[in-house]
């Protein structure tokens, strides 16, 4: 599950993920007919018009309710925290039973990538290289949805050249939530205000989670005050080996993700 | 939610016997502000007296619930508890409710309902009168505080009195509330010392901003109200439908005073802070006083039942009040935010009070548990009723559940408020015309790549710096603050098919 | 005003079916901790108390016999300047201090004092009927014998409280279990208090600003 973000703005984060499943000795396919899992519409309160996305979500990943693969992953906590925990609601509320219990049996089997890697695959260290200062921002729905709790630390951890700082107040949302940063975009400027405190207080280089939205915010206000500190998503890092660290590797400070620049070259 | 229950009487909003669930009528008590969450949250961040006093005081009150709460290796088996009760009692309401009448007045107190804001207040106005007395006091009550019960009893030339604390130095400072246990959270020492100055008689012109000496010149200035007033006006924290007790739980003394001294008592509750039975209270009165001061338990809880005599009032009314309540039990989902306890736990760790405060919800009930349970109560009216837009004054963090000692699933009330909102427009709005769109483009692949071409618009407009730092309205609500990366070369769809997935380690580095 | 009952009622019921949930409504589970783990009236449910209490900043004393009791209602009387008290009338007599150049008053529930009255003493010395440790609070309940009416306890400005060990469990569930609630309850944890102003915490409102337990037995 590519999902919709990182598919078309941060596909760093899908091909990192790729990447290291791969890297860990698995078979990973990408269905090529998936868009969106539907959770903007959702937390927007478009529940009628999420009913389509939900369907084409069930339609596309149905293959693992029926064993035909493993496991379905994202990196993304809160479109899998979408998909495990609205998907059933949206299809009952419209009075689809049927497809509740078939998105509750895809749901059963989606999981977000520190999920995967810790609870489902039982590895810790993926044999990742990544020599810089980081400091991780828990993303809400990872946190408090999918209580992946401190799995993504413990890869962290197993990281190796890695620093990892805490990060203070870390639990405290950064203000993203969705269409929240627009329709509501000064009260999330101020709640991002207080989260890039935070992040610059650690001295880190890199702030990372398993969110590219969160990252896209947190990144976006680091890059517009020229900070220099970028974000980079959970998978690229587990993704990096030594192999893969070269000077351009090391990335741009504009803040707002890894490779823009040698993306454009 | 409305759409699946076919056999679901309609939600009415006018106040016309029909026997039917009702909205709290428009117009009536202070359930809506008068301008839309965003504008006012506008004003507030740029208070900055505002978010210090907040920051610090929420800061303080969550670090003292967490080190309570911890204390309790039972606490999951509460919560778990204190939710299943009030499932419970959604689901026996009208029979709870007469059981707890026949109660109340098997023991000499008169039981009175009121379908509204307007009526409860008239009735609290008229028993008042009838006593003689042109004054009452009264304990800090969220039921009265939503009704508008003290302008509404001025209006009939009764003075109510504040006599909690933070209450008192809202109404000193013609205020109104901010939050549902510390009304003047908002204030701070220095600013309350100047409301006291200015507003209290015979205050000491010395007073100092120094919070004991503050509640001191509150104890002079309450005493000779309490010792001499006739009648009292509480709310109450629970009322047990097999006995007939209600009870309040407070810190000051000053709800004993009010419970204890007067004549008359009377009490204006939501028809939904029942439990069933004595033993119900074990589980809350552990859950309340962890969760909302933060304490093991808070310093007086009284608990009285109907009339006792030679031993406090005797005489005791007790208001019922609905004021929407049935429509929100009539939504199965819903009806979840009718188990709040008001302790606050919610509003304490939400990012976005934290930042903006509860005057910003224009309704009495503010934070996370306000911004369902407003609209819930008043209904939506449409695309500019303010109550529209207060379930989109949430991030869905999520904090609020995690809180919440009797586990009301806020962020999901809150996306099932959202749909009301949007279900709300009369006509499409511009929102509604983009989300629909988004929504056939994002249901067939086909469409979705399409769609994506656009972006190579967005490397056009970020060029040569890799960021897009400025967008049209509305999506300048997020550049304001916040550069947009320039959308990548190629999408993930696009390099699968290009490569399979193999070839990650050329790609980028060309 | 019936008319508001039977409309009231009616909507609600009609809300109670339509808002049903589907699943019907699970039995509560009551896995929390129903009784507590120490002893009744055991020594460390007593030490328990006394800890909590003091963390409310209230004074606490023990006594191990009646005479040991009257001594430190003495003493706290003594020490908070508390000259004139008024007691219940069927307060343990055994409890009470001696005189002295104090000056006790009796209340009998045939005679009650006016609130005036009441106001002009400087202290309440009463009994209790049960205690939590856990929460370190004390409950009285009115009437009860040593107990009295609920604006005793209140006006005066000071109160000191006797806590019989027998009567001091662990947990709320416990408590409630004991308690009668058809007679008004109080439940005291330590002195009045506010958090109103910065969420500091000021000891002493409007209820009693000195709160003293003597625990015995």
């Amino acid at each position: 599950m590519a999902t919709c973000l990182g598919d078309a703005m941060f596909p760093q984060a899908v091909k990192g993920t790729v990447k290291l499943l791969r890297r860990l000795g698995h078979e990973v396919v990408f269905p090529e007919g998936q868009t969106c899992c539907g959770q903007m519409h959702v937390n927007t309160g478009y529940l009628r018009e999420a009913v389509p996305l939900v369907r084409h979500h069930v339609d596309v990943f149905e293959p693992v309710a029926h064993g035909e693969w493993d496991a379905v992953v994202a990196p993304s906590g809160s479109c899998t925290g979408c998909v495990r925990h609205q998907h059933a609601m949206v299809a009952r509320r419209a009075g689809d039973e049927a497809l509740a219990e078939r998105a509750e049996a895809v749901a059963g089997r989606t999981y977000e990538l520190s999920e995967l890697l810790v609870d489902v695959l039982g590895v810790t260290d993926v044999g990742a290289y990544y020599p810089h200062r980081v400091t991780y921002h828990p993303t809400c729905h990872s946190l408090r949805m999918l209580r992946v709790a401190d799995k993504p630390l413990q890869l962290l951890r197993a990281v190796r050249g890695l620093e990892l700082v805490e990060l203070p107040d870390a639990e405290v949302c950064c203000g993203f939530g969705g269409t929240f940063a627009v329709k509501n975009g000064e009260t999330s400027t101020a709640m991002l205000a207080d989260k890039m405190r935070n992040v610059l207080g650690t001295r880190a280089e890199v702030c990372t989670a398993g969110d590219s939205s969160c990252l896209m915010h947190i990144g976006g206000g680091l890059g517009r005050l020229r900070t220099g500190v970028r974000t980079v998503h959970l998978a690229e890092i587990l993704a990096s080996t030594e192999a893969s660290q070269t000077p351009a590797a090391a990335g741009s400070a504009g803040g707002v993700r890894d490779e823009p620049a040698e993306a454009q070259r | 939610m409305s759409t699946t229950h076919l056999g679901m009487p309609a939600v009415r909003d006018d106040s016309h016997d029909t026997g039917l669930p009702t909205y709290s009528p428009a117009g009536q008590g202070n359930l809506r502000g008068a301008t839309s969450f965003p504008k006012a949250a506008h004003e507030k961040l740029l208070d900055t007296q505002l978010r210090r006093n907040l920051g610090k005081a929420t800061g303080i009150i969550r670090g003292k619930r967490a080190g309570v709460v911890a204390e309790l290796d039972d606490w999951e088996e509460l919560r778990l508890a204190g939710s299943a009760i009030k499932a419970d009692v959604m689901a026996r309401l009208p029979e709870l409710l007469e059981q707890l009448e026949e109660n109340v007045t098997a023991r000499g107190g008169h039981v009175h309902w009121a379908r509204d804001a307007a009526e409860a207040n008239r009735i609290v106005a008229d028993l008042v009168r009838a006593t003689g007395a042109d004054e009452v006091v009264k304990v800090k009550s969220m039921a009265t505080q939503e009704t508008g019960l003290n302008e509404a009893l001025a209006e009939q030339g009764i003075a109510a009195w504040e006599t909690d604390l933070a209450e008192l130095i809202v109404q000193l400072g013609h205020d109104a509330p901010s939050h549902i246990l510390v009304p003047a959270i908002h204030r701070n020492r220095s600013e309350i010392r100047e409301i006291f100055l200015r507003e209290m008689p015979n205050v000491d012109p010395a007073l100092a901003d120094d919070p004991r000496e503050l509640a001191m010149a509150a104890r002079a200035h309450l005493r000779r109200k309490f010792l001499t007033a006739k009648v009292a006006v509480s709310g109450a924290n629970f009322a047990v439908a097999d006995t007939g007790t209600l009870s309040v739980v407070e810190s000051e003394g000053n709800g004993r005073m009010c419970l204890t001294l007067p004549d008359t008592l009377i009490t204006l509750m939501g028809v939904e802070k029942l439990v069933p039975t004595w033993s119900d209270l074990e589980v809350f009165l552990q859950l309340l006083p962890r969760s909302s001061t933060g304490e093991r338990m808070n310093p007086y809880t009284s608990t009285w039942t109907g009339v006792t005599p030679g031993d406090g009032p005797q005489e005791f009314h007790l208001v019922l009040l609905d004021n929407g309540r049935s429509a929100v039990l009539a939504d199965e989902d819903g009806r979840a935010a009718l188990h709040c306890i008001r302790c606050s736990a919610c509003l304490n760790v939400c990012p976005v009070y934290e930042r903006v405060g509860g005057h910003a919800y224009g309704s009495v009930y503010p934070g996370p548990i306000g911004a369902v349970l407003s609209p819930m109560l008043t209904g939506i009216s449409g695309p500019d009723d303010p109550n529209a837009s207060l379930p989109y004054a949430s991030s869905l963090c999520g904090a609020c559940f995690d809180a919440c000692p009797v586990r009301i699933d806020i962020p999901n009330l809150l996306v099932q408020q959202r749909a009301a909102s949007v279900e709300s427009h009369p006509r499409p709005t511009a929102q509604d015309l983009a989300l629909r769109a988004a929504a056939v483009a994002m249901s067939s692949p086909g469409r979705f790549a399409a769609a994506e071409k656009g972006l190579a618009l967005g490397r056009l407009v970020a060029g040569r710096k890799g960021r897009i730092s400025s967008l049209p309205w509305p999506l300048s609500h997020w550049t304001d603050s916040r550069d947009v990366p320039a959308p990548p070369a190629e999408t993930a769809r696009q390099w699968w098919a290009r490569t399979g997935g193999n070839d990650d380690e050329q790609e980028g580095r060309a | 005003m019936s008319g508001a009952r039977e409309e009231v009622l009616a909507r609600l019921r009609a809300a109670r079916d339509a808002g049903a949930p589907r699943g019907g409504v699970p039995p509560v589970p009551r896995d929390y901790h129903r009784s507590g783990s120490l002893e009744p009236g055991g020594r460390e449910v007593l030490d328990l108390l006394v800890e909590r209490v003091e963390d409310y900043r209230a004074r606490v004393l023990c006594a191990g016999t009646d005479d040991e009791v009257a001594a430190a209602v003495a003493r706290c009387l003594d020490e908070a300047g508390s000259r004139r008290f008024v007691v219940p009338a069927d307060l343990e007599q055994g409890w009470r201090p001696r005189i002295g150049d104090r000056e006790l008053v009796e209340e009998h529930p045939s005679a009650p004092l006016t609130v005036p009255e009441l106001d002009a003493l400087d202290a309440v010395v009463t009994g209790s009927s049960v205690a939590i440790a856990l929460t370190g609070t004390i409950v009285l309940a009115g009437g009860a014998p040593g107990q009295g009416r609920r604006a005793l306890t209140l006006v005066p400005d000071h109160h000191v409280c006797v806590v019989r060990a027998a009567d001091v469990v662990e947990t709320v569930p416990e408590a409630l279990a004991r308690l009668d609630p058809s007679v008004p309850l109080t439940f005291i944890s330590g002195p009045s208090a506010t958090s109103d102003i910065e969420l500091d915490r000021v000891e002493g409102v409007h209820g009693p600003r000195r709160l003293d337990v003597v625990v015995v037995g």
